[in-house]
């Protein structure tokens, strides 16, 4: 930890102990090995990590018998990339949070106030229910990919469209841009409503079950396509910390600290839209992680960005594992979308949290 | 360590001979061209993963069901499908390992089976996974369960079942064609909080309506729609079709929630007809049964005249 840590908040903990930085950051590590390795031994065919030199050999191509074949497409082909995506998608839909939340210094923001998430539901939306019809042509030679390219895109466009309106004097004013965002959220969710109106009935399930987020169908693609927004969060957001932590006292004050403060807003936008249209496209939309895994770590450890943002980063990949592995295990062979699961694992944690410790450093 | 060699050596001569005696009694491999165009091997039929409600339904009417280790969950025909088999959940969410975990030699799904990358896995997979064709008229139910027969080489059976159902589809033609002046039907799928959802074209609830020899009110909708107001007082429908639901009391007290329908004709003479959703709409091998069920609601004089094959 660096010295140059800005006065912060007093909070009220009211006597209970906080965790130190590092004991948060080395305990939410921990928690992902052990989670990750628990969503790569659990399954429903039974099939364990015992099993991976196994299958690795035949992935490499080693001459295997079926068994060995089917341990490597279950260990490699189903539950490794479905483990890669649950990380990336756990990590960037909390750590987008927890700049949304600083970004508008209020505690209840959260990824799809910009519009991000509703721009990005209306592309999948809009995908699902004309796939069949008038966008045949254009998706056709996306394949399965369709859907992820396309609900990128659209949150990719939304920010973008949002950014240019509040944006228009060379600053970015957060007042008009949380504004603006609502405005194109409220529209893009009329537009769903419309596509949903217009839908046939299997069209209509299939965007009921997308709405609720699942990991169900990761695949190594996918894993690919989300890389490159994965590199880049990792890069941009150590460079936001300070920026961050000055706007705890507010703009102005962070302003007289010397930091560039629309450079360091403009950062936030793109690195939200880049990692929730990211994984909005590979999951559909999962509600929950994003405005709550910050307010944990934030009442675990304090406000301070440095713990806040790769905390939060840790603690959403956790949390999101621990959900899929009970989305996928307890109604097996079948499976739940992710979305109820990640709720009712989590709200029951985070309401304990909030009655012992009060709202977490952003009062 | 020379003990374990032998030990190795037995289980190697073990499995070979376990092989031999596998192979020996597989039927032939053969190819089958499935509805999605693909060419799949189908060599063992022992452990079949039947995914869809018509799908499952057919098996059982081709006394195949002893094969089928598991479903999905719009499987409800016959009762005992779910009951005894594993559930793989709904065709449309399907889990990739959830369904490598019933171990089957065999998926026969229907084409409405997904999530689409889940299919693909699937399909990536060493397992053979047949996609069964599916148009909803009398033809495709026929042609659907041929070649479901053929898959699971149940040919005589198969045959022995579609040309009973191509029989009753001729005789409901014939009833039809009796008819004078259609009835006017409406078909609700549901209703919350007295707004009702309706079949208009294209849905199979209007392409049974036709068959029973009704008139789709609700033709200008296309799929399944909420029911405007004003537009359900001018369609005033004779007779309304709804699914069952495990509800008590009669089926036109829920109607009658729909306050826009409760001055129709078919609630005033008492003009509603229940009937379970899969046996109406899923076009499987009690279709035709299920049509003429439906004609003889809406054109009670019509029931001297028996079905065939109707027990």
């Amino acid at each position: 930890m660096t010295d140059d840590a800005l006065p912060l908040h007093a909070q009220r903990t009211e006597g209970v102990q906080r965790l130190s930085p590092t004991q948060l950051i080395v305990g939410a590590a921990v928690l992902l090995a052990i989670a990750a390795i628990a969503s790569l031994s659990l399954g429903p065919t039974g099939i364990t990590l015992s099993s991976l030199p196994r299958a690795i050999a035949s992935a490499l191509g080693f001459p295997a018998d079926s068994a060995a074949a089917r341990e490597q497409l279950v260990l490699i082909d189903i539950r490794l990339p479905r483990t890669l995506l649950a990380i990336f998608v756990g990590a960037s839909l909390a750590i987008a949070g927890a700049m949304m939340q600083g970004l508008f210094r209020n505690p209840l923001a959260d990824p799809g106030l910009i519009g991000v998430s509703s721009g990005a539901a209306l592309a999948a939306v809009a995908t699902i229910a004309l796939a069949n019809g008038i966008a045949a042509p254009i998706l056709a030679p996306f394949g399965v990919y369709a859907l992820p390219v396309a609900a990128f895109l659209g949150g990719a466009v939304t920010t973008g469209v949002l950014v240019a309106v509040a944006g228009r004097h060379g600053q970015l004013m957060v007042g008009t841009l949380l504004l603006a965002g609502i405005a194109v959220g409220a529209l893009a969710a009329s537009l769903t409503g419309l596509i949903a109106f217009a839908s046939d009935d299997r069209e209509l399930r299939d965007l009921t079950l997308w709405m609720m987020g699942s990991l169900g169908g990761s695949n190594w693609p996918k894993v690919l396509a989300v890389l490159p927004f994965a590199i880049l969060v990792v890069i941009i957001t150590p460079r936001l910390i300070r920026g961050l932590n000055g706007f705890l006292l507010g703009e102005a004050e962070a302003f007289h600290l010397g930091i560039d403060v629309e450079r360091t807003k403009r950062a936030v936008v793109v690195a939200t839209a880049a990692s929730v249209g990211a994984a909005v496209a590979v999951a559909g939309v999962i509600g929950f992680a994003g405005i709550v895994v910050p307010h944990v770590v934030r009442l675990l450890a304090g406000p301070d960005h440095r713990v806040v943002l790769p905390g939060s980063a840790l603690l959403g990949a956790v949390l999101m594992l621990v959900a899929d592995i009970v989305a996928r295990m307890i109604v097996r062979p079948a499976e739940l979308p992710i979305g109820i699961v990640m709720a009712a694992i989590g709200a029951p944690v985070f309401l304990h949290l909030v009655l012992r410790r009060g709202i977490g450093g952003m009062e | 360590m020379t003990d374990i060699r032998a030990l190795r050596l037995a289980m190697i001569c073990a499995a070979l001979l376990t092989g031999a005696a596998l192979l020996s009694v597989a039927r032939a491999e053969q190819m089958i061209t499935d509805a999605s165009g693909r060419q799949v091997k189908v060599a063992d039929t022992s452990r079949i993963l039947s995914i869809g409600g018509d799908v499952t339904e057919i098996l059982y009417a081709l006394k195949a069901d002893d094969k089928i280790i598991a479903v999905d969950s719009t499987s409800q025909f016959p009762d005992e499908a779910l009951k005894t088999k594993a559930n793989v959940g709904y065709l449309r969410a399907l889990s990739s390992e959830g369904v490598l975990s019933t171990n089957p030699s065999l998926i026969i799904a229907g084409k409405d089976a997904g999530p689409p990358p889940v299919v693909a896995v699937l399909k990536a997979s060493s397992i053979p996974y047949i996609e069964v064709p599916d148009t909803q008229t009398p033809e495709g139910v026929a042609a659907k369960i041929r070649f479901i027969a053929s898959v699971v080489g149940a040919q005589a059976a198969g045959d022995a079942l579609a040309k009973d159902i191509e029989n009753d589809f001729a005789l409901l033609a014939e009833q039809r064609s009796k008819i004078g002046k259609p009835k006017r039907a409406l078909f609700i799928l549901s209703v919350q909080n007295g707004r009702a959802t309706i079949g208009g074209s294209g849905t199979s609830a209007d392409a049974m309506i036709k068959l029973a020899g009704g008139e789709n009110v609700a033709a200008g909708a296309q799929g399944y729609k909420p029911l405007a107001d004003e537009a359900a007082v001018e369609l005033a429908p004779d007779a309304i079709v709804t699914m069952q639901h495990g509800r008590n009391g009669p089926p036109s007290a829920h109607i009658a929630t729909v306050k826009s329908l409760q001055g129709s004709p078919a609630l005033q003479n008492h003009q509603v007809i229940e009937m379970n959703g899969l046996y109406l709409l899923g076009f499987g091998p009690r279709c035709a049964r299920a049509a003429r069920e439906l004609m003889i609601a809406l054109y009670p004089e019509l029931a001297q005249k028996r079905a065939s094959s109707s027990e």
